[in-house]
């Protein structure tokens, strides 16, 4: 193990050498260029082993990924943005596959208008995709969440892939210090990938096929159900991270003071990490709150937040996208998961951040105060969501 | 290559295509001669509507669809996927049909090319999106009446001449380049024969007669494959080492165009001054194949 001074981008691209991934297709954007760049540093300076191909666009770089995919290799991609949104179409062509390509984004908002910072109105618009989604609060998670990524998306009870997210500039560029593990930890951690569902010449396959209205049903049901026992598998592999590595992870949510909590703040990101301070100082002046952070919005993590919030008097969802003339998406999935659970609890939804709008400590402690005040009432235009920052 | 020197063994059969389907004929030739370790990407189109309906999977060899787009790109994927697992005696083979290639799947065979990724590309051309019901593609000539260019008063039917492929792929710097034609297998043969060979990226761009959008006979596929080279309006020539040659030189004076064009409906509306225009047009092209490809 080593200590390293690192971007997420370049935390990242440490967990992506030590998977030894074969094949790296990318298209460059910002902010998600330095990954890719280090990568490339890593091929050129022989510490990492890969083809490394300068696809001419986003959707060539999945597209090719999936073909690499498709013939048993591990495969990286990444990217943000108008490049997710430009290889859409491949996203669900992966999944509808059931290759583990592992991709990390860079959270970056959605022209139009034009502009380079983070929010996560790109992948949350492709929720829908069939990817697991993850999201990280910071450089040391990005890196573990590489490793954890191929694990999770190889297993052949998953077969899934892997979409890691991280905050456009207030994480891809955020230096931190990161505990780098050994490549030979990473090993026995990660072993290589073996799939049945690719071609080879000792068993020739025709992959990607059609499936007319009398099978169709059945390949979707099968996709439905190796997304949900990814939560499983994820539980399953952090804990035999922590053994390796001496670092765990709390599965697909991250609670703070939720147990007693009469107001809890549910977020995902890198926002987690203010929200978590301001948490504590509220808790410090007396007041009930509590924090609860989204990891994977894909498996979504129905039951844990019914858990973790359920007994509280008020859940204020703080998420930087928006459905436009309706909610937050992520609003939305955590009233279904309450309505469905039959939990009465009042919800909030607050949305910003966008364009890479600072959320700062004073808005999170105005969002639990308000929230915990006004719980159930109409914002005071008569929109069922507050925006922060729409008149500044 | 001829009959004789190819193998009996079938890799592409018990598919829907249409009787007298020249593109299905293109496909199942390519892969006798590619063989067994050839891994095919094909996009939307005719062959992956006819071929890859679960569970009757209709090549015998590795095949997958790829995204409309993305020929190339898989490809690229495919090749770089064995070769880092230590593979070396494999064949990357795409089949695209006009639409997929000249349009929507340019920009991905442009970037394939430019890197020289080692693959082999066949554009099977049936002049249009025929998979669709005959919609103009790129590739549809001068003339064709399709669904979406009627031969009426206004329009009378596509008023663009094909895109000149093998010129752009060449135009790269491409390793090798070639056109061909169902009508002639030999050359076809030949051509896939030695592209198998060459490291780098190949293109192959063959002529595929579909009855249904040309409005043909289903047993009039050879002839129509062949009168297309035999008028020069569809020259058979390669491009490998910086160098343009006709491989299969149609004797002159060509057939005439006429001919050509009467056997199909989708022409059948073009006045003898069409005709005309389109026949002075072969010849200028003609001109200019004689100075640069044989240097007179």
């Amino acid at each position: 193990m080593s200590r390293e001074f690192l971007s997420g981008n370049e935390a990242f691209a440490f967990g992506v050498r030590l998977a030894r991934p074969q094949v790296i297709s990318a298209y460059p954007i910002t902010p998600q260029t330095i990954v890719v760049e280090r990568l490339a540093e890593m091929v050129e300076d022989g510490s990492l082993t890969a083809e490394f191909v300068h696809v001419e666009s986003e959707h060539s770089a999945l597209s090719c990924a999936m073909g690499a995919s498709a013939v048993g290799a591990r495969t990286f991609t990444a990217t943000s943005s108008q490049g997710l949104l430009y290889m859409a179409e491949c996203l669900n062509y992966v999944s509808g596959g059931r290759h583990p390509v592992v991709m990390m984004n860079a959270n970056r908002s959605i022209a139009l208008p034009w502009n380079i910072y983070g929010d996560q109105r790109d992948s949350l618009a492709l929720l829908e995709s069939g990817w697991i989604q993850a999201y990280a609060q910071d450089a040391q998670e990005a890196l573990d969440m590489a490793l954890l990524a191929y694990r999770v998306a190889e297993d052949p009870r998953v077969s899934t892939p892997f979409m890691a997210n991280l905050d456009g500039f207030h994480l891809t560029h955020t230096y931190e210090v990161v505990e780098v593990p050994e490549q030979a930890e990473a090993d026995a951690f990660l072993p290589r990938f073996e799939t049945e569902n690719k071609m080879s010449e000792s068993v020739p396959k025709n992959l990607a096929f059609t499936a007319g209205p009398d099978h169709n049903t059945a390949f979707l049901y099968k996709q439905h159900e190796a997304m949900r026992r990814a939560a499983d598998v994820i539980a399953e592999s952090e804990g035999e991270f922590a053994e390796i590595f001496g670092r765990g992870y709390t599965g697909l949510v991250e609670t703070l003071h939720t147990e007693d909590a009469d107001t809890i703040l549910v977020t995902l990101g890198s926002a987690a990490a203010l929200a978590g301070e301001v948490c504590g100082k509220l808790r410090a002046a007396g007041e009930k709150t509590g924090l609860l952070r989204i990891r994977y919005m894909r498996p979504f993590p129905a039951a844990e937040i019914v858990r973790a919030v359920a007994g509280a008097k008020v859940v204020a969802v703080l998420e930087k996208d928006i459905s436009f003339g309706f909610e937050g998406v992520v609003f939305t999935n955590i009233n279904s998961a309450l309505k469905q659970a039959g939990a009465d609890v009042r919800t909030v939804n607050y949305v910003g951040g966008f364009g890479g709008r600072f959320i700062s400590e004073s808005d999170i402690a105005r969002i639990y105060r308000e929230a915990y005040r006004e719980a159930g009432a109409a914002a005071k235009d008569g929109q069922r969501v507050r925006f922060i920052g729409a008149t500044a | 290559m001829n009959a004789r020197e190819l193998t009996k063994d079938e890799y592409f059969f018990g598919h829907k295509a249409c009787a007298g389907c020249g593109g299905a004929l293109a496909v199942r030739i390519a892969m006798k001669v590619l063989g067994k370790n050839a891994y095919a990407a094909l996009p939307a189109g005719c062959m992956s509507a006819v071929g890859f309906n679960f569970p009757q999977l209709c090549f015998a060899n590795n095949a997958i669809i790829s995204t409309f787009a993305g020929t190339a790109s898989m490809l690229t994927g495919i090749e770089a996927g064995l070769r880092a697992q230590g593979a070396t005696d494999f064949t990357a083979v795409g089949f695209a049909g006009d639409g997929g290639t000249a349009d929507i799947g340019i920009q991905a065979l442009s970037g394939a090319i430019d890197r020289g990724d080692d693959i082999l590309y066949i554009c099977y051309d049936n002049e249009a999106y025929m998979n669709t019901g005959v919609q103009k593609s790129g590739l549809s000539p001068f003339g064709a009446k399709t669904t979406t260019t009627p031969a009426g008063e206004r329009i009378r039917g596509n008023i663009r001449p094909k895109k000149r492929m093998f010129e752009i792929a060449a135009a790269h710097g491409i390793a090798y380049a070639a056109t061909a034609s169902v009508g002639y297998l030999n050359d076809y043969m030949d051509k896939i024969a030695k592209a198998k060979t060459i490291r780098g990226t190949k293109y192959i761009h063959v002529i595929a007669p579909c009855p249904v959008g040309w409005g043909t006979r289903t047993d009039e596929t050879i002839e129509l494959a062949r009168d297309i080279a035999d008028t020069g309006l569809w020259p058979l020539a390669e491009y490998e080492n910086g160098v343009f040659r006709l491989t299969k030189r149609a004797r002159e004076p060509f057939a005439d165009p006429q001919n050509y064009f009467k056997k199909q409906s989708r022409f059948r509306h073009l006045t003898a001054g069409d005709i005309a225009a389109i026949t002075a047009d072969r010849d200028l092209n003609w001109e200019k194949i004689k100075k640069e490809y044989e240097g007179s």
